[in-house]
Order: C-alpha cells, then structure tokens, then sequence
C-alpha cells in the first residue's frame, strides 16, 4: 500500500474549481473531442457552443456562442466553432452542448478548451 | 319492454359464476392485473382465479340482498384470461380487469387497499403475487407522479450526459450531528453529486435530526464553493407522523436544500403522496428509499412484484428510486431490473415476457425519475453498471466511497473519475463492460485516488444466485 496522500482542494485554489462531466479527467485530445463530437451529432442532438469566465462557472446560463447549429452533422463545422469561440474569448472555458428536443434535456455537456483559473 | 330485474336467491354461489368470464373485451379504461395464483389442492383454475377476482372487487362468499341495488355486471372485477407459469405447474397467472370506477382518482392507497387486501388471506389459495397491473391512462393522469422529474432534476442540478454519483454515509447509526457532517463535506468536495441518510437516519437521541440538517447544510455550501459544482444531500424527513414530517421538510427548505428523502413503504403511501405534493409546491427533489420491498416482493410465489411496487411509487411521487444494482450485494435479476426501470423513467413501455412485463403501460406526460442503484458496489463495478443503467440513474458507492484508504474525499475522486471515463469511452463508441479494466486502468493513470481504490476492492465479488428470478421454462 502507497503511502496516504492529502486530498487537494481548497477554497483558496481556483483551480479546486470544477466545471461538470469530465471535469475530473485530464483535458482531451484534439482526437478525444472529436470522438465526442461525433457521438452527440450521431444521437440527433443539436450541438450548441456556451463559454464563461472561468470564474463565473456557476449558475444555469452562460454566453451562448451565436445560435445553437440546429441540423448541424459535420463534426468538422462544430469544431471550427468551438475555436472560433475559443479564439474570440481567450481565457474562458467553452463549452459543447448537445441539445435532445425529444427529451428535452442537455444530452451532453463537457468543457472542451479550459480556461485558465483565476 | 325492458327485462325484469333479477330475483334474490340468498346463500353461496361458486365466484364463477359471476366473476369468470373468458369472453370479456378489456376496456382502454380497465385497470388490468396479473396474478399468479396457488391454489389449495381440489380448487380449479377459473374457481381460484374468480375468487381473486370477487375478492379485490366487489364479492363477498355470501350474497346479500343490497347486491340487487346495483349493477354489479358494471362494478365487477373479471377474471378474464388464465396462463401457464412456465417451469412451475404449482401455480398459474390470472389476468383480472376492474372498472376504473372502483378506484379513487389519484389513490394509490385505494388502489393497493382493493388489489392486495383481503383477498392475500383467502383461504381458498395457499399463495397469491401480484405480478404486474396495467394502470389506464385516464387513471395515470389523476396522480401527481413524480414531483419533478428527471429533466428537472438534471437542469436544477446543473448535470448533463452522465449517471449522478452519491453514497450513503457511515456508520448508518451512531454519529453525531457534526461528525456526520464531516462525512457528508469530505465526499462531495471529492467529486460526489449526492450524499444519502441511510434509511435507518431519522432523529435518534444520538444525532437530532435539526442538528444533522444545519450540519450538513454547511458542508454542502462549503462543498459548492469550493467545487463550483452543486451538491446535495437526502434529508431523511420519514418521521413518526405526517405532522411531523412536514415540520422537518420545512426546515429544509428554509436552510435552501434542493432534496429530501422518504421511505415509501415504511412511511406509507399515503404520507408518500403527500410528501411529493409538498415537493411539488416547494421545489423540492424527492429521493425514495424502499425498506422493507423485500418483504413483499421477494417470494416468487406470494407477496407484490417490485415492478409493481415500481409503478405505486412513480404513481405516488418521487423523484429517485432505489431498484438494485444487478451486480451489488442485494437482490435482482438483471433482465427483470431492465424491466422495472424502464417503468420508472421511460414514457410508454410495451409487454415484454423476457422482462417480467405483462402489459402495456403508457405513463401519457407523467414525469420519469431516476434509477438508483445502492448496495456493495464499487469502482470496479462502474463500467457494468454503466451499461445497465445507462445515464439516468444515480450510483451511490457506501463502502466503495467511505472505505478507500486515504478517506472520502480521495474515494469519491476515485468513482467520479472512474464514472467519467466510463462515460467518455462509451460516448466513444468502445465496449465499456468488456474494456472495462483498460478504461479503468488508463484513467488511473492520472488519478492516484482511483488507483488505491482499485488496489482495494479488486477481489470482492458477489456471485450468490438470485432467489426471485423470472418465470421461465425449464431446459
């Protein structure tokens, strides 16, 4: 057995913040985010693209990134707005959003580029 | 001319004659119920199954004179349909169908009062199991149902395309309001959604139950802001009385929690329903522990089946139910479990045999809740569970969170990790529950939390045959 570690996480630390699903694994590759993007288009969600200041991640409601991209299939059209958000608000976290009509729920929603916490 | 009404003829008929009939068109209004029936020997099939059916309904063993006041042949339950148990010639299923008068609208009690009353210590049948019912939607849509629901639920808790993750802390009984709370902290800032009274929590001399509300109130704040994420924790409000379960409902609310928690069975239904009406009114999410289900449902031959259980508590309110894990230390069938949760959370769910389901069942726009899934599980356990409960479940790790070695802060990071790569290898298009030890293993990588815990409990298994198994044919 390995010697006991201290669970770090502190008030004082912006980067004890947490954003949701996946939050608590290593960022994705480019390749990663790519699986994931495929799989929500394949579910017959519609992506959408959220950011925020890394620290205002709490509340219901961040900056929609334009429209979501309702009918959207191409996981390459869907990235290049994730980067375009991304480029547009250096620093914030942005976030991909699979939008279920049928169910009326988030059927995804990870952080896909991470900003820097303050 | 119309026919003249019947003549009284006073003494005991045979059920048959009255309550068997073959030929019956079920109405789109009929509650519908399937029995399986053992009788005492010298008590035929259609004589034992009318009987069921006179005594949940209308029947008494004599007849008697004010049965002439009214229309009977309008009121009656009916036997109408008889089944082969498959692989058990002890016993045989009896389809009944109730006019959907007999019930109070919005009364899972009157409901339960009729089916399973009087009629479970008839001597005439050694045994007797409700199997399943088919509740009519224009009697679906008197009841509450759940008080929120799972897309509320989800949208209130800010968490999207995953199972939840909880525990139940411990030691269940014993701990002081303030260590209890240090419990409860230590899990959610590790990385746990929700943290659960056990069942057994309601207000002992050793920790009141205002004490451990304001306690944990404080770790789930300090949790919140320390993760950024929302937390909660079930607060046991079954209680004694109605009186006062409401009483510490109310101090929940006050002191802004998002969910409390009610054992349904033990508390009853009728406190149950007007528990959810309250969270209905108040905002409140509403977990449901099942004490004593197994009592009732665990006997394959006598008792009530759980996916009817299932039904009364989705009909009553609530917002979680436990339904077992299929791979933890408590008991369930996992094609069986595959049934009853598709009638906690799924809109419209048809006859299914290889699930245990006997008809169709349409929920109209009442709200799903979600699955929970508590009892011996772990983190070696996630990548099945994953693939049996899919995402709209809770999994609530006690030992599997409590016991890791470095505390429940470093076990809770160890299942939310696990949970997430789970997730993302699935949504990846891999196997999870044949890749699941390379998924783990990768993910421990970067999770010395995760790593421990699966040094832990890699060798614990439990591989004891189930008891209440669906009915099928021997080989």
């Amino acid at each position: 057995m390995s010697t006991m570690q201290d669970y770090h996480s502190r008030l004082s630390d912006p980067a004890s913040r947490k954003f949701g699903t996946f939050s608590y694994l290593p960022p994705m590759s480019a390749e990663a985010i790519r699986r994931q993007v495929h799989f929500l288009i394949s579910q017959g969600w519609s992506p959408a693209i959220e950011h925020t200041e890394p620290q205002h991640t709490v509340g219901s409601f961040w900056y929609m990134w334009k429209l979501p991209m309702f009918g959207e299939t191409s996981v390459e059209k869907v990235l290049a707005e994730a980067e375009a958000c991304h480029k547009a608000n250096p620093g914030n976290h942005v976030r991909l959003v699979g939008y279920d009509k049928l169910r009326q729920t988030q059927g995804a929603a990870m952080v896909i580029y991470r900003g820097k916490a303050v | 001319m119309k026919p003249a009404a019947k003549a009284y003829s006073a003494g005991v008929k045979e059920y048959r004659h009255t309550y068997w009939e073959p030929h019956y068109e079920v109405k789109d209004t009929d509650l519908l119920a399937c029995f399986k029936i053992t009788p005492q020997p010298g008590v035929d099939r259609e004589e034992a199954a009318a009987a069921v059916a006179a005594e949940s309904s209308t029947g008494t063993w004599t007849t008697v004179w004010t049965d002439l006041l009214t229309d009977l042949d309008h009121y009656k339950g009916r036997a109408y349909r008889i089944e082969d148990v498959p692989g058990d010639d002890t016993c045989f299923y009896a389809f009944i169908a109730y006019p959907i008068d007999l019930f109070e609208e919005g009364s899972v009690v009157n409901v339960f009062t009729s089916l399973v009353g009087n009629v479970f210590g008839f001597k005439a049948i050694r045994a007797l199991r409700l199997e399943d019912v088919r509740f009519p939607i224009a009697y679906v849509m008197t009841c509450g149902g759940p008080p929120n629901g799972i897309q509320v639920e989800r949208d209130k808790m800010d968490k999207y395309g995953r199972p939840l993750l909880g525990c139940t802390i411990k030691p269940k009984l014993g701990l002081s309001a303030k260590n209890y709370g240090r419990a409860v902290y230590e899990c959610l800032r590790g990385g746990l959604d929700f943290t659960k009274d056990d069942e057994n929590v309601n207000s002992q001399p050793f920790m009141r139950w205002r004490d451990r509300f304001s306690f944990v109130a404080e770790a789930i704040r300090k949790a919140e802001a320390e993760t950024g994420e929302k937390k909660g924790h079930y607060l046991n409000v079954t209680a004694p009385t109605p009186e006062e379960m409401y009483k510490r409902a109310e101090y929940a609310k006050e002191l802004g929690m998002p969910i409390i928690m009610h054992d349904f069975l033990t508390g009853g239904f009728c406190a149950n329903t007007g528990l959810a009406n309250w969270c209905r009114d108040n905002g409140m999410l509403l977990h449901i522990h099942r004490a004593m289900h197994a009592v009732i449902d665990r006997n394959p031959h006598h008792g009530i089946h759980f996916r009817v259980l299932t039904k009364a508590l989705r009909l009553s309110g609530g917002d979680h139910l436990h339904t077992g894990t299929v791979v933890g230390k408590l008991e369930g069938d996992r094609q069986s479990t595959l049934g009853w949760i598709d009638l906690l959370r799924e809109r419209y769910v048809k006859e299914d045999r290889s699930r245990g389901i006997f008809f169709d069942q349409d929920w109209g726009s009442m709200p799903g809740a979600f699955a929970v899934a508590s009892g011996g599980i772990h983190v070696w356990h996630m990548p099945a569970l994953l693939a049996i409960f899919g995402d709209d479940a809770v999994f609530q790790f006690g030992g599997g969170t409590l016991g890791h070695p470095w505390g429940n802060a470093a076990g809770a990071a160890a299942n939310r990790v696990a949970l997430e790569a789970c997730v993302e290898a699935r949504n990846a298009g891999r196997q999870v529950e044949k890749e699941g030890k390379e998924i783990l293993t990768q993910a421990a990588k970067s999770s010395p939390e995760l790593k421990i815990a699966m040094e832990t409990w890699k060798e614990i298994k439990f591989e004891f045959d189930v008891v209440d198994k669906l009915d099928v044919a021997h080989a």
